[in-house]
């Protein structure tokens, strides 16, 4: 068996067609294991419908719960919380006030349950996250679900990537492919940590240029194997001449640019990858050299 | 009033809308703040080219600790949930994982020793920009490689102040970046395309409102790519659809250079003040 490969393929700037070309990889590879990393707007199952096998509660965190039978309503937790979600509410009733947590920016730091001299607050686990692993019709697909408004999408995404690194190796499978998140933060940096090569899927937009900047300097910082596609490029054929220039210059290898092809919707909207939809199409052969360049 | 524009999925037109709302907004005479809460990916700039009256470091503090004061008990680390902390009792060694510290004071409290103190650590910029008279420009930028976004967030809606229209254009995703944009908003636009992927990001994003009660709308943009179901959805859940914007390589055309299609065409500047004129009137019902 050769030595386990992880890719990632990131964006910086969502909506460039990142998943896309994921789902389309994913149906070409031979027998990968897949890791969808964009917690936040998981999607590549919509194409890949895998059926799990496994899934798992994930804690995101905690949070802080005052039991006002304890509660004396000193302050004390308020002035030691750096996140203003400690407050004293003007209340019939509590003469000093009511202290109260606003979960929103409760960032789940256990300090006010710890120093709480009556010991009013207890901190509660949020474990309405889930991560999956299931079977796809070409490979195995690890993807999870941040529950709406947890935090921590980093720790989940090093989750996935955790669960997919031990089931390539169970199954002795040499391939991870990585569909990460758009930005640069914590989901962003958990996606490209440890990885082998970094694929960038931009456009031609001002902003696509932008952001593409951004995580390659990202990217840069890892010392990871950087390599770039641009998509929709006929959209500006200037700015996509902009990006290749700033990509030689930065030493970064542009391996294809793909037309604005409706059929790439299409082929989302009927659950196929591009290249299951049109496997003989012009625009399939592009993205299947694509991936020939990637998995060198 | 406080209005943001979201999406959970990257890429269906955020920016475009809010750019395309403040530009009718300041044709229109409105006092109007727009803060590019996308801190991770600030893309407003590009559209809208103002003069720079203020740039804001904003930091967090990071906790330091004294080799001579330490006693290698472990408490600090104990205390830490972010897991910033080793502590290795044997070998007599301490160190803190910068990037993992979130500033809450844990480890100080923890040490009996007097051996933890705090130094600054940068995390970002916050950059007013005058556009035209009374309308502003406040731009969230995080540094490349820092974890958490929302402390640099936080700052730019704090020098936002007060307008009397606040656009706030947030960041992607349904997780604490974007929890922070909307939490102070009075109205949130959802952006989508009606493709499945827009749809299934759309139902997160409306989870995710539903549970913090804020009163939101749709804006369907790329119209006539992808199929009904979007629409169908709304149609079925009651949800208003704000603006349906057409699918036109023209558009595409106008945004990939960085302009304003309001500015470019008359017809999309009257459909952008209806939608500001739309919203106004949900707000107020």
């Amino acid at each position: 068996m050769q030595k386990l490969k992880e890719i990632a393929v990131i964006s910086g700037k969502g909506g460039t067609g990142k998943t896309s070309l994921v789902a389309a990889f994913a149906t070409m590879a031979n027998h990968p294991v897949v890791a969808d990393c964009d917690v936040d707007a998981a999607n590549l199952y919509l194409i890949l419908h895998p059926e799990n096998y496994k899934e798992g509660k994930f804690v995101s965190g905690h949070k802080a719960i005052i039991d006002y039978n304890a509660c004396t309503h000193c302050g004390l937790c308020m002035a030691h919380c750096r996140f203003d979600a400690i407050e004293r509410k003007v209340q019939e009733g509590f003469p000093k006030g009511k202290i109260t947590i606003d979960d929103i920016n409760c960032d789940g730091c256990w300090l006010c349950s710890r120093i709480c001299p009556e010991k009013a607050i207890t901190m509660v686990p949020e474990d309405d996250s889930r991560w999956y692993i299931g079977n796809y019709r070409n490979g195995k697909m690890v993807h999870a679900r941040l529950s709406p408004g947890e935090e921590n999408s980093g720790k989940l995404v090093s989750k996935v990537r955790e669960l997919a690194k031990e089931t390539a190796e169970a199954e002795k499978i040499d391939l991870i492919l990585i569909d990460g998140p758009p930005g640069t933060g914590c989901s962003a940096i958990a996606s490209l940590t440890g990885a082998d090569k970094v694929l960038a899927v931009t456009e031609p937009t001002g902003s696509g240029l932008h952001d593409l900047k951004r995580i390659m300097e990202l990217a840069g910082k890892f010392q990871i194997e950087r390599c770039v596609v641009i998509n929709k490029y006929d959209l500006n054929r200037r700015m996509t001449e902009e990006i290749k220039q700033w990509c030689s210059k930065e030493n970064i290898s542009v391996i294809g640019t793909i037309p604005f092809e409706p059929d790439m919707v299409h082929s989302m909207v009927h659950c196929k990858s591009i290249t299951e939809w049109t496997p003989d199409s012009p625009i399939s052969a592009v993205v299947k050299e694509i991936f020939e360049r990637l998995i060198i | 009033m406080k209005i943001a524009i979201a999406s959970g999925k990257g890429g269906t037109g955020k920016t475009f809308v809010a750019t395309n709302l403040f530009y009718v907004a300041v044709k229109n005479g409105r006092n109007v703040t727009l803060a590019d809460c996308d801190a991770e990916e600030p893309n407003v700039e590009g559209f809208l080219q103002g003069k720079p009256i203020r740039k804001k470091t904003v930091s967090q503090n990071l906790a330091v600790i004294d080799p001579e004061k330490c006693v290698y008990c472990g408490k600090c680390r104990d205390w830490c949930i972010y897991n910033a902390i080793i502590c290795l009792e044997e070998q007599q060694k301490i160190y803190l994982l910068e990037d993992l510290c979130h500033d809450c004071g844990a480890c100080l409290v923890a040490c009996k020793f007097d051996a933890i103190s705090e130094t600054e650590r940068r995390l970002g910029t916050v950059t007013t920009s005058v556009i035209e008279e009374d309308s502003v420009l406040t731009e969230a930028r995080a540094d490349v490689g820092i974890y958490s976004s929302v402390p640099v967030i936080k700052a730019a809606l704090t020098a936002s102040g007060t307008p009397s229209l606040l656009l706030m254009d947030a960041p992607p995703g349904i997780s604490c970046p974007f929890i922070t944009t909307v939490a102070p908003a009075d109205f949130v636009v959802l952006v989508t395309e009606p493709t499945p992927f827009g749809l299934n990001d759309l139902k997160l994003s409306v989870e995710t409102l539903e549970q913090l009660g804020k009163p939101y709308g749709v804006v369907v943009n790329r119209d006539g790519l992808g199929d009904h179901k979007v629409y169908d959805w709304l149609e079925e859940k009651n949800i208003p659809l704000l603006m349906k914007i057409p699918f036109d390589r023209e558009i595409a055309r106008i945004y990939s250079q960085s302009l304003l299609v309001a500015a470019e065409d008359d017809s999309y500047a009257k459909q952008f003040l209806l939608l500001l004129q739309k919203i106004e009137a949900l707000c107020k019902n």
